[in-house]
């Protein structure tokens, strides 16, 4: 047989590329669920990691799947808040003593690809309580560090408003951070495009739920005022029966 | 017959050492012992089912496709390796990244298909995939031992030098930061390549 014949030419590589798209097509049909829960339970261990929960090694050892599938179901609720006609993801943290955490999810871009993440701020929505950061593609030992916890630890305990109740953020500095400073932290070396789209990140996406923050802390502010009230209330029916004496 | 296609690439004729094919990745996925194994493995499974496949119907590839024919078998044979780690070995999947992708550029794999899937029949084409792909194992491994003990302290994840010692904990130790850059996996190909030499002579040019 010719096989430098043109039709047999066309015909090979018609009939290959078929069979080989019909092979690929059907493995990816037969691991996607496996794969889509892979990424799924990896999205559940960032925000718990974010709120300093799923760490046990032992559990993890033992069977990470569910350790952590349990641990999200126990601590974790999604919840979403309406911001300017926008959907905004939140996810709440509450804790055995009943405090209460909250996620946000962070989403940027890197020098290679996307930057993401989660920080955890505690219920006063200014101090951050924990954070932890992905990347899909950056440089490996310079950029790719930001997933690694001695740049993610930086970040607890710092503010994110200022004294004067401004949002500032929090700046990811070259140099060297002033650890006095609330709000800077270390960028890492050689790493500074990443360093910087961190920052960004971290800008844009908390400054979208600044204004749920203020509400929900004026509303806060309005709760134990009240409770003030409630107290002053309560302490003028003591004396009511006082003076209905009196009247009498 | 069968042996002697089995035995030479793993020393004689390595592909990475010898032949210096495949030092892109060689340098990339070194860095820690795991993902070297995993990347060794892979290579080795592409390597053996590419060159079974394409000896398989060597005779029927048109000879102006075939290299157009062999790329798109191999690709397929990636990116069903790619896609099986990442169902089943997701962690490792994510530190070997673009890596895995990148086994289709493996000069080694096209190497072997062209110098001999395309003229020999399918069993000695897979003795000599897996070889090759064992060959170019066992460097890789060898690289990975070096870096991540030196490197990180540890092998497999295992920290194999004691906490105590390192100066940050009042101790005499600190790991060599160099090796775990890219080019130290290049002086310990290096190296490699100068112990095989000073073995085989045979090797050294007039």
């Amino acid at each position: 047989m010719n096989t430098n014949n043109n039709l047999y030419t066309i015909i090979y590589a018609a009939v290959l590329v078929v069979v080989v798209a019909v092979i690929l097509a059907f493995a990816s049909s037969l691991l996607k669920e496996r794969q889509q829960r892979n990424i799924e339970i990896e999205r559940k261990e960032m925000i718990l990691r974010s709120v300093q929960l799923g760490t046990d090694q032992a559990a993890r050892d033992n069977d990470k799947d569910s350790y952590i599938e349990a641990e999200y179901a126990k601590y974790i609720k999604d919840s979403s808040i309406n911001e300017q006609g926008k959907d905004l993801t939140l996810y709440i943290c509450t804790v055995e003593n009943g405090e209460k955490f909250y996620v946000i999810p962070l989403r940027g871009v890197g020098l290679w690809g996307p930057v993401w993440g989660y920080i955890s701020l505690k219920s006063d929505f200014n101090t951050v309580y924990g954070a932890t950061f992905d990347h899909k593609s950056e440089t490996p030992g310079l950029g790719a560090e930001i997933s690694t916890a001695a740049f993610y630890k930086q970040f607890e305990n710092k503010t994110v408003f200022d004294n004067a109740g401004n949002f500032v953020s929090i700046q990811v500095v070259k140099g060297g951070a002033d650890l006095s400073n609330g709000h800077e932290v270390d960028a890492i070396s050689g790493g500074t495009i990443t360093s910087k789209a961190v920052e960004d990140m971290l800008f844009k996406n908390i400054k979208e739920y600044t204004t749920f923050f203020a509400a929900k802390l004026k509303e806060a502010e309005e709760r134990a005022a009240e409770a003030a009230l409630q107290v002053q209330l309560s302490d003028s029916t003591a004396v009511a029966p006082a003076l209905q004496v009196n009247i009498k | 017959m069968y042996k002697k296609i089995f035995i030479e690439p793993l020393f004689k004729n390595n592909p990475v050492s010898v032949l210096v094919l495949g030092i892109c990745s060689a340098l990339a996925v070194t860095v820690k012992l795991e993902p070297a194994l995993v990347m060794a493995l892979s290579v080795t499974i592409v390597m053996g089912f590419s060159n079974v496949i394409i000896s398989s119907i060597r005779n029927t590839i048109p000879n102006r496709i075939r290299i157009i024919v062999q790329l798109v078998v191999v690709a397929m044979l990636v990116i069903l390796v790619d896609q099986i780690l990442k169902a089943f070995a997701y962690e490792v999947s994510k530190q070997l990244s673009v890596f895995v992708g990148l086994i289709i550029t493996n000069c080694i794999i096209m190497g072997r298909i062209e110098a001999f899937a395309l003229a020999n029949k399918p069993l000695p084409s897979l003795i000599d995939g897996f070889a090759n792909g064992l060959g170019y194992g066992i460097i890789l491994v060898a690289v990975a031992f070096f870096r991540e003990l030196f490197g990180s302290g540890s092998l497999m994840g295992y920290q194999l030098i004691p906490a105590s010692w390192y100066i940050k904990n009042g101790g005499f130790y600190e790991n060599n930061g160099l090796f775990i850059l890219p080019p130290m996996a290049l002086i310990l190909v290096g190296v490699f390549i100068w112990v095989q030499r000073s073995i085989q002579k045979e090797l050294i040019e007039k």
